[in-house]
């Protein structure tokens, strides 16, 4: 449990230090045809070394099942989330984060993303995925 | 790289993925049985938050944004990554780190739409 906790606070260190907890920051890198900022390209990169480098071994000595398919759910979603990703700035973890900002701004957000998770179950009664 | 450290230390110590989108909407599924340590890492990710402005760097919040709008992405960001199973991190930073072409498909889907939405936020309204 106490790993938990921990994980949630490197996990949010992490995003404040890489500055994917500000919105602006992320906008500009989504901004591929304005003034561009790719600097977070290599904070996604980072994070994929370390999991790409770590998460084999672990899985080899406990192994756990993953959807593997390519389906519609998995491209209508991931472009939905997309769309509301680029209108805002906020991604899940960075707009949870950023509610210790204590502004109305990310409270409203997330109050939206829950909502639309719960909505999503009234289709799709199969349960949490991945 | 931080990023990528926690979610080694959640996979390692409590065999989960860090996607906080599943984590998120796992707190409101059916059955309730695994809550306490989602919660807990929510708590941690929001607790950061405080930390870092405490003695980092005050909270430097964005003006100009209508709530509006930041109400419905919220729903596109809630609705599609419970129906796409994953954002930034569960596709991106975990489900790439273990080569998974389903993660792949996603992550490449979703910094396609966000681009177009940036690119219509940003340059035609």
């Amino acid at each position: 449990m106490i790993h938990a906790l921990g994980a949630g606070v490197l996990f949010g260190i992490g995003l404040w230090l890489s500055g994917m907890a500000n919105p602006r920051k992320v906008l500009d890198f989504l901004d591929v045809a304005g003034d561009w900022d790719p600097s977070l390209l290599l904070v996604m990169a980072g994070a994929v070394a370390v999991t790409a480098t770590f998460f084999r071994p672990i899985l080899k000595r406990r192994p756990m099942e993953f959807r593997k398919e390519i389906d519609l759910p998995l491209v209508v979603g991931a472009g939905i989330f997309g769309i509301g990703w680029g209108i805002g700035g906020y991604c899940p973890g960075p707009a949870i984060t950023a509610l210790s900002n204590l502004t109305l701004e990310p409270l409203v957000f997330v109050a939206a993303m829950i909502a639309g998770g719960l909505l999503a179950r009234i289709p799709h009664s199969a349960g949490p995925g991945r | 790289m931080l990023i990528g450290l926690a979610s080694v230390w959640l996979l390692s110590a409590n065999g989960r993925v860090a996607g906080i989108s599943g984590i998120l909407h796992g707190m409101f599924a059916q059955p309730p049985a695994d809550r306490p340590w989602r919660l807990l890492f929510l708590v941690g990710l929001i607790a950061a938050g405080f930390a870092w402005h405490l003695f980092v760097a005050p909270a430097q919040p964005r003006a100009g944004f209508g709530l509006g709008w930041a109400a419905a992405a919220g729903l596109l960001v809630g609705f599609g990554t419970r129906v796409g199973g994953g954002c930034t991190s569960g596709h991106g930073v975990c489900g790439l780190g273990r080569f998974s072409l389903r993660s792949l498909v996603a992550v490449a889907i979703f910094m396609a739409t966000g681009m177009a939405s940036t690119y219509v936020m940003r340059h035609v309204l």
